[in-house]
């Protein structure tokens, strides 16, 4: 075992996972919060009623999400490169953990809007506020603790699809995790991955508990 | 003199009707949950609805800032149709009506005064302006010390303080209030209550009241209408409702918190310890009972008085009394007529 080469790979695949995973969860968040925000207020008897484009973004939801992440990888193969330009990479792969995170983050957060005490929304209503400003300054901030709580369970569904991103020569910790250790035999090196892995979701885990714990003021 | 009522109006109805339609397309439900109802609310008046739940308050007080669109009919506040407006329509005339609530739906997400200041953010107030009212309000409602406390931090009866404070920032005509004290106990209501009216009286704002409590009315309400199945059934100055219920809904309510009618098993008891005939006379300002009794004395009948109570409310005497009368039967039935004469006489049946 030769750590002083093994060691410099290690944190270039831990590198490469931060990249994919933070740009991911940008991109992802931001889309799957304005879909997730599209299904919570076209529901039924809710601000912006509106059951077609509910029905329509719930089916898409419905669709995407029981993928398996490495099939969605293989099945976006032509749209991931008509976007990004190529098939592989990280940036390919960043495009195909965007389309599956976009759809999870989409339900948690129409799932945390959905315990907002209809009642804050009724007595915004009767102020006279828009149903824009409603949702920006009502709903989003009672929401904002379970919603980062979410997120952080999210982060790590997100680094799980990045252990996959290898498979189109993505790099990152599951692509050295199972290239150098699992296909060599080598526990030793499949434990290290597994390891920087366990730590960085403890730590995401950490700081997501905190700042919900400090939304919330519990 | 009808320009002038229609001058002091504020709010109007005239024949609205609410309906949901729901269940499946097979078995259709309608609901008729407020039912051609025609009322004027007057400037300056607190005004209660009284009714059982499921009766239709809730949705009638919705039908005012338009929460819940109105099925048919007309509805004007202040000069203005509320009817066929849209969201966004509604909005000017909803900055100048406050509503509370029930379970106060205060936003937990802010401070005491950041809920006071949020509807005045929102109808762009400069910052300097927004301190200095929210400050004002914090002292009407007595909470200057809680400005920067979270709600959970809050007692109920401060909560909704804060819900009134809230109400009242940008100044409205009109305040609703959705079963405003249902949720609290007894000492806390008479605080609130106490609050509403300097609301009224200090500050002249209309009120609007929604509640299942002939306490709340009794002790706030200048009139109360009284609903039942999405009807208005009587509606009057309150002191009249409670003297001469007319609808029987409204009996309920009065004896509810009269006690001064006798129950069945109250009955049964009054009945066993007074062997004579039961009558229930009504007690108001101008009747004079005890004088066609001792009168009455003369001819030989006697009377005990078995059950009841006399009480006041804004200055005028009312109540019900049941008394046993014993003495020869043309006698008793001699002065059950001279009774009524005078009052409302209703005889026990055997």
């Amino acid at each position: 075992m030769d750590w002083s080469v093994l060691g410099p790979q290690l944190l270039s695949a831990t590198g490469q996972t931060l990249y994919m995973v933070s740009v991911t969860l940008v991109l992802a968040g931001l889309i799957g919060l304005l879909v997730g925000v599209g299904l919570y207020v076209t529901r039924r008897g809710n601000i912006l009623e509106n059951t077609a484009v509910f029905t329509a973004l719930n089916l898409l939801v419905n669709f995407i999400r029981p993928i398996p992440f490495i099939i969605l990888l293989a099945a976006l193969g032509q749209a991931t490169e008509s976007v990004v330009g190529t098939r592989l990479g990280p940036n390919a792969a960043i495009f195909a953990m965007t389309i599956g995170a976009t759809f999870a983050v989409a339900r948690i957060v129409e799932q945390n809007l959905m315990t907002v005490d209809p009642g804050v929304v009724e007595a915004a209503r009767s102020m006279g506020v828009s149903r824009s400003r409603i949702i920006t300054t009502v709903i989003l901030p009672e929401a904002l603790g379970p919603l980062v709580l979410g997120y952080t369970f999210l982060v790590i569904g997100i680094t799980d699809m990045s252990a996959m991103a290898g498979a189109i020569g993505a790099g990152g910790l599951g692509d050295f995790a199972l290239r150098l250790g699992y296909q060599r035999f080598n526990d030793e090196v499949t434990w290290a991955a597994v390891i920087v892995i366990i730590i960085l979701v403890q730590l995401v885990q950490f700081f997501g508990n905190w700042l919900a714990r400090k939304i919330m003021r519990r | 003199m009808i320009a002038e009522s229609s001058e002091r109006t504020l709010v109007r109805f005239r024949d609205v009707s609410k309906v949901y339609t729901g269940g499946s397309k097979r078995a259709p439900r309608v609901v008729n949950a407020v039912d051609t109802v025609t009322l004027d609310i007057t400037k300056g008046e607190i005004f209660a609805v009284i009714g059982y739940s499921g009766a239709g308050k809730s949705t009638l007080v919705r039908l005012i800032n338009g929460l819940e669109p109105i099925s048919s009919g007309s509805l004007e506040v202040a000069g203005n149709r509320v009817d066929g407006k849209s969201e966004t329509q509604l909005a000017p005339i909803r900055r100048k009506i406050g509503m509370i609530f029930q379970q106060f739906n205060l936003f937990n997400s802010r401070t005491v005064a950041g809920n006071i200041e949020y509807p005045l953010k929102r109808a762009g107030w400069k910052p300097k302006e927004r301190a200095q009212r929210v400050t004002e309000l914090l002292a009407f409602v007595g909470l200057t010390d809680r400005a920067k406390n979270y709600p959970e931090q809050l007692s109920g009866g401060q909560k909704q303080r804060v819900g009134i404070a809230r109400a009242l920032a940008s100044n409205p005509e009109l305040l609703l209030a959705d079963e405003s004290t249902s949720a609290l106990d007894p000492e806390t209501t008479q605080e609130v209550l106490g609050l509403l009216r300097r609301v009224n009286r200090e500050l002249g704002i209309t009120i609007v009241l929604i509640t299942h409590e002939m306490d709340v009315v009794r002790s706030i309400a200048d009139r109360v209408a009284v609903m039942d199945s999405g009807r208005v059934v009587e509606v009057g100055a309150t002191s009249d409702v409670f003297a001469h219920p007319q609808a029987e809904t409204t009996r309920k309510f009065v004896s509810s918190v009269m006690r001064t009618v006798p129950r069945g098993h109250e009955i049964a008891k009054v009945r066993r310890e007074h062997p004579g005939r039961l009558i229930l006379v009504d007690v108001t300002d101008q009747n004079r009972i005890g004088s066609v009794l001792s009168e009455c004395a003369r001819d030989g009948v006697t009377f005990e008085i078995a059950f009841g109570g006399i009480s006041m409310l804004q200055s005028r005497s009312f109540g019900t009394l049941t008394l046993s009368l014993n003495g020869p039967d043309t006698a008793v039935d001699n002065t059950i007529v001279r009774l009524r004469e005078i009052t409302k006489v209703e005889e026990v049946a055997r």
